[in-house]
């Protein structure tokens, strides 16, 4: 009867969404924990956050080779600063990148050392130099050492 | 009618599948906490003492994780506020402090700026910003195809293949950590840089950070320092009447921060 063939229609309809979910939907998407609200995901999307190589490999990794420079630095005021803050990221070299690139610019030195003598905050107890002022067309490292700056 | 026999075995099968189903809530609890034990919990913590707005933070953070070094977004960002003797309240963070704080100059709109000297300020400090991985977040919430997700360890991930786009979330986020990547075409926000945090590495930002203002810490291990000060001292949270519960702990807000 023909009042029957909107229903037959709509359920092919369905039937054909439904197929097609479940040809699209992954087999790991789904509810992961405890909540729908937090927890409905694909479950691989994890372990490829995971698999991201580190670009920023910490100082450990260039004592290896340039043990010398960081027992330097170690000693100085700017013990705390990390070798790939001025250097550049690390990544793999030195296959890639070969050479890293070295910042000497005077705005990487002013990100601290501009006077900001803000009270309540550490910034205020950095030795700071008004930058138009102290030999503004001079690099910082032309005096400075920036491995030992006090030396 | 019911015999006695009947009802006596009625009973005594209500009372033995009673303990039953305890046994079996008790095994599942314990091992639900045991679980606890092993999976971490991540949190941070900020000390807005100890930040003197570098911005070394924002820097690695765009390059350890592709976020584009010129566009005009970032997964953590520094803000200075400065407090005029006048009781003016000055909020900027040019490029999110990617460069560092290096001039007194406050930047208030896109090209306008405000000279201010230090005998005008009364208070002035900056505030680190990042992602606060809500217990309670709202981003997830709001996602319609399921894109983003809570971890089991508490870090809110996006799926990069996963996300239609539709910017619901960076909506829905009220720290505004969220944005739209203008090269993967998804919304992006900083995950702690969780890559490196299930290696045993720390976070970019923690690395790079000379002064100690940013650490991480696992809120599932008593004996981690940074849990130790967050479970004993005194410490805040961004927003804490939205309900998120936000796991950036900062030391040192103050009602300006907003």
């Amino acid at each position: 009867m023909h009042i029957w063939r909107p229903l037959w229609v709509t359920i092919a309809l369905v039937a054909l969404v439904l197929g097609i979910r479940l040809v699209m939907v992954p087999k790991d998407f789904g509810v992961h924990g405890t909540t729908y609200a937090y927890k409905w995901y694909r479950k691989s999307s994890e372990s490829e956050w995971k698999a991201i190589r580190a670009k920023y490999r910490g100082r450990e990794y260039c004592k290896d080779c340039h043990e010398e420079q960081l027992t330097h630095i170690l000693r100085s005021p700017h013990a705390p600063i990390q070798c790939e803050n001025c250097h550049g990221p690390a990544m793999e070299h030195p296959e890639t990148p070969e050479k890293l690139p070295i910042d000497t610019s005077r705005e990487l030195c002013l990100r601290c050392h501009a006077s900001l003598p803000y009270p309540g905050s550490a910034r205020a107890k950095i030795k700071g130099i008004e930058p138009d002022n102290h030999y503004p067309d001079t690099g910082c490292s032309d005096c400075h050492d920036p491995h030992h700056p006090t030396q | 009618m019911i015999t006695r026999r009947a009802f006596m075995r009625r009973v005594l099968q209500t009372i033995s599948g009673a303990i039953g189903a305890a046994g079996v809530a008790a095994v599942a609890f314990r091992r639900r906490a045991s679980a606890n034990t092993k999976t971490s919990r991540w949190a941070f913590l900020v000390d807005t003492y100890k930040c003197v707005g570098c911005g070394f933070c924002v820097k690695a953070c765009k390059l350890e994780n592709d976020v584009p070094y010129e566009a005009n977004v970032t997964r953590t960002w520094v803000e200075r506020y400065i407090l005029t003797k006048k009781g003016e309240l000055l909020i900027d963070t040019p490029k999110g402090a990617r460069d560092g704080f290096i001039s007194s100059r406050v930047q208030l709109g896109k090209d306008t700026y405000r000279e201010v000297k230090p005998d005008e300020i009364a208070k002035a400090f900056f505030v680190p910003k990042l992602c606060n991985q809500c217990e309670n977040p709202p981003c997830v919430q709001v996602c319609p195809v399921g894109a983003t997700y809570q971890t089991e360890d508490g870090v809110v991930l996006v799926d990069r293949k996963w996300c239609i786009g539709c910017g619901y979330c960076i909506m829905a986020c009220p720290y505004g950590v969220r944005f739209f990547h203008p090269v993967y075409r998804v919304a992006d926000k900083c995950n702690f840089c969780y890559h490196r945090i299930s290696q045993g590495m720390k976070p970019a930002c923690v690395e790079a950070c000379p002064f100690g203002a940013r650490l991480i810490g696992d809120l599932n291990n008593p004996d981690d320092p940074v849990t130790q000060y967050i479970m004993t001292q005194r410490v805040s949270v961004l927003k804490e009447d939205y309900g998120t519960k936000p796991q950036v702990y900062y030391v040192g807000l103050s009602k300006e921060v907003r």
